[in-house]
């Protein structure tokens, strides 16, 4: 591994940390099962432009166990893997695509979480009443990818200025 | 920094999002009894017009307290962790539903005719 992307790793990883405690203490205004803020993609998806698909998607899933372990338990895990998933799939997908900046694709990526959320709790509680829930979470999703998106675009332009980034 | 492809993309998702609520709102209806599940198994069936207090689960362990009053449903008390179902509002229109994810318990309104049937084949 390169001395560059250990940084970066490290960087990004610790920065995940912080984001996914900020809004663990932040309470949800809407009481839906499966909303998020999703504060922590900001990372996954400087990570994705700056870094790689492969990248963003060990960080990702490195914050998911990381976070699990200090501030939630399995159940809140596999809730979270699942939704972390699907939003990558979909960013990466929406990344190939090339028609959409950062905020398309963070506004995609938003909306899988919320989905892959829902989907897991679908399963845990056995019903499809949660069906009804899916067009505020996708409209929560588009709302809050897109100013990920925004302010990820800023960081990521400021990375790639950085020197050991040019090589 | 923002392409008109990605705002073609949030209209769309938006307009998709909205109308499916617009649906689900111009069709609702009144409920007419509360389902209670816990991991998919019914666990009762209560009357919407009858006052009611119903505690899930015992108090020793994981528990929440569904309470029916004046035709609507409400969770009032749960020791999960997230608190998300007892912050949401009390629900007494037909598919409308109050989950506890940690507690695997969905409460949920349905319309008389089809949970005749359920109690029957439970």
């Amino acid at each position: 591994m390169k001395t560059r992307n250990v940084a970066m790793y490290g960087m990004l990883i610790a920065l995940a940390f912080i984001l996914s405690y900020i809004e663990s203490i932040i309470p949800i205004p809407v009481p839906i099962p499966g909303i998020k803020i999703g504060l922590a993609n900001l990372v996954v998806i400087t990570a994705l432009f700056t870094m790689g698909p492969k990248q963003a998607f060990v960080l990702s899933m490195l914050r998911i166990v990381l976070v699990g372990f200090t501030f939630g338990n399995l159940s809140t895990m596999m809730f979270s893997f699942a939704g972390g998933m699907l939003s990558w799939l979909l960013m990466v997908a929406a990344k190939r695509w090339k028609r959409f900046s950062m905020t398309g694709v963070s506004i995609l990526g938003g909306i899988g979480h919320n989905i892959g959320q829902i989907l897991v709790a679908m399963w845990v509680i056995n019903n499809s009443v949660l069906l009804y829930y899916l067009p505020f979470l996708i409209i929560s999703g588009l709302v809050t990818g897109a100013v990920i998106g925004i302010v990820g675009a800023l960081i990521t332009a400021n990375i790639k200025k950085l020197d050991f980034m040019k090589n | 920094m923002i392409k008109k492809s990605d705002l073609i993309l949030a209209g769309v998702i938006l307009i998709i999002a909205l109308a499916a609520i617009v649906f689900i709102n111009v069709t609702k209806k009144e409920g007419a009894v509360v389902v209670v599940t816990i991991g998919g198994d019914v666990y009762k069936t209560l009357p919407l017009d009858e006052d009611t207090t119903l505690t899930i689960g015992d108090k020793q362990g994981d528990y929440n307290v569904l309470e029916i009053r004046g035709g609507e449903a409400k969770m009032t008390e749960a020791n999960c962790p997230d608190k998300i179902c007892v912050a949401h509002r009390s629900i007494h229109y037909d598919h409308e539903s109050i989950i506890c994810l940690p507690h695997g318990v969905s409460v949920e309104i349905r319309d008389g005719e089809k949970s005749d049937v359920d109690m029957i084949a439970n």
